[in-house]
């Protein structure tokens, strides 16, 4: 079987026509994983049922998953130590959609703790390597996804999305990856980073594939008040103009051949009859430093149910609070820990107005700049990100240089828009994304630019 | 220039605690981070919250599960136990 020319599509195609079955496209997967991940380190953990689902679901899409989202009765750790041995307990929404469409689970996918970076680096078990360069990271915080996909150890995989988790490793392992609208799909059982911002999405290697995943897990849920339906947006019809914001592209930090590559990316678009318009758009480091507020407080927020009480690792103490403070300390990574404490920081007396009250602010005008962009032109187009994967270690002991890799990325979480990266060819044989971003529910706008963009 | 006495401070907060060594390298990432967020003390102005089409969603307080269906599940993950108690350090 050539698995290199299987597509979601395709494969779905096979099964009809009894051309291969679901169990015999797992255990071509399960083959690969046992050639080649112990060089990438993609999965955390393969299922060894894979051929009993299959055989359960003769239709079956082989999938990796993210381990911060719940499957029930399996290991669930965020790629954490503090919830190394913890089983979930119930099924994500996302989840328990795709098994109802009979998707078939390979493992669990590495990244970075708790979704707290973007190289896969900070996994407590260890980073993912770059498929295409094993010297270099895969990005992240999906890595572990985006590097299964191009590695081809699965057909397709899922990946969450906070501030370009999802975009920033498949744009650096050449796939398709998608953060839909805030609220598409459900984060019932996806373990909460930031919350205003995390939203679930697949990585894949066509668009088309990227629209069948996001169509399976899309709408609304009782159990997630922040899910929209189809009718919550107005429909916008087919593009015809792309925005380009030209100011970004003399921005300090633009990799040469990341923008001539760009470049390439907008001659082909207007190439196929696409109207190229210049945007302004002037907040992009503003974004960034808005995230870089709002996202630590919330995750200061999120992460206080983590103490060593009812579930996951404990340590021991004399006291209640020695064992919360060992608990936390010895189990929690340097990210996590500090991203805790720069958001009890801006959370806390003296500093919650001049941070999180102006982040928020700023978080308004961005969402206004959006509204104003998106009523002149249809989708923006932006490198996904400023360089190709760096090197393991490169950036590691400089957070600030790590986060500017989430430049053109955090900008569509903090206004809550959909964006895909699509591949876009090579710079220096590493592969880059172009970036789309469309107005709130108009993922269709960008299935449809990127499906022509792809060819 | 955030100082030692707040790094102890925010730690005390979050229930964390650092060695000295890790204290030099927090002062130091926490004050290259926030001088880059600094720069949104700039935005000026009360932008009203656009409440958009994400808004509360409330339901009625019904149909609870039955005493009992998912405890065994739940026990399971507890990281120290006497029979189905959870067992924590004494609070008093």
């Amino acid at each position: 079987m050539n698995l290199e020319g299987i597509t979601i599509k395709s494969a779905l195609d096979s099964f009809d026509k009894g051309e291969f079955s679901s169990e015999e496209l797992a255990s071509e997967y399960l083959k690969v994983i046992g050639e080649k991940d112990k060089n990438i380190h993609a999965y955390l953990e393969v299922y060894g049922d894979v051929l009993d689902q299959a055989k359960n679901n003769p239709k079956g899409i082989p999938l990796a998953i993210k381990d911060n989202i719940l499957i029930n009765g399996r290991v669930a750790s965020a790629a954490s130590k503090i919830l190394e041995n913890y089983k979930a307990v119930y099924d994500a929404t996302a989840i328990e959609k795709l098994k109802d469409a009979g998707s078939i689970f390979l493992g669990r996918t590495n990244m970075d703790e708790f979704a707290m970076g973007g190289s896969t680096e900070n996994s407590a078990y260890g980073p993912t390597k770059n498929p295409h360069d094993l010297e270099r990271v895969p990005g992240g915080s999906s890595g572990g996804s985006a590097a299964a996909v191009a590695a081809g150890e699965t057909l397709a995989a899922i990946g969450s999305d906070t501030g370009g988790s999802i975009r920033q490793p498949s744009a650096f392992c050449g796939v398709v990856g998608l953060k839909p609208t805030y609220g598409r799909v459900s984060r019932y059982g996806l373990m909460a980073m930031g919350s205003s911002l995390d939203q679930i999405g697949p990585i894949t290697k066509t668009v088309a594939d990227s629209k069948i995943l996001l169509d399976i897990m899309a709408g609304l849920d009782p159990r997630d008040g922040t899910t929209i339906s189809n009718d919550t947006y107005e429909n916008r019809g087919k593009a015809k103009v792309i925005g380009v914001p030209e100011s970004i592209l003399q921005m300090d930090g633009l990799d040469s051949g990341v923008l001539k590559n760009f470049q390439e990316s907008i001659e082909k678009l207007k190439s196929l009859g696409y109207e190229i318009r210049d945007v302004s758009f002037e907040h992009l480091s503003l974004a960034l430093a808005t995230y870089y507020i709002i996202m630590p407080a919330e995750v200061s927020s999120n992460m206080a149910r983590y103490d060593g009480i009812k579930y996951g690792y404990r340590a021991k103490g004399d006291t209640l609070e020695e064992v919360y403070q060992n608990t936390r300390s010895e189990a929690l990574g340097v990210e996590v820990k500090r991203r805790i404490m720069l958001g009890t920081y801006v959370l806390s007396t003296g500093y919650f107005d001049e941070y999180y009250g102006k982040a928020n602010t700023a978080r308004e005008v961005i969402k206004k700049d959006f509204e104003r962009i998106f009523k002149d032109v249809d989708v923006i187009a932006t490198p996904t990100t400023p360089t190709p994967a760096f090197k393991i270690g490169e950036k590691i002991n400089d957070p600030v240089q790590m986060y500017l890799a989430d430049i053109f990325t955090v900008p569509a979480n903090i206004a809550g828009v959909p964006a895909i990266s699509i591949p876009a060819g090579k710079v220096d044989g590493l592969p880059v994304g172009l970036q789309l971003i469309a107005p709130h529910g108009a993922e269709e706008v960008l299935f449809g630019v990127g499906e022509e963009f792809e060819k | 220039m955030i100082k030692k006495e707040e790094i102890l401070h925010l730690a005390k907060l979050s229930h964390l605690k650092f060695s000295d060594e890790e204290i030099v390298k927090l002062e130091k990432d926490l004050d290259s981070i926030l001088d880059y967020v600094d720069q949104v003390k700039e935005v000026t102005g009360e932008a009203e919250k656009s409440i958009g089409a994400v808004h509360n969603v409330m339901r009625e307080d019904e149909n609870p599960f039955s005493s009992g269906e998912n405890s065994e599940e739940i026990i399971n993950e507890f990281p120290e136990k006497e029979g189905d108690f959870l067992k924590v350090k004494k609070i008093l």
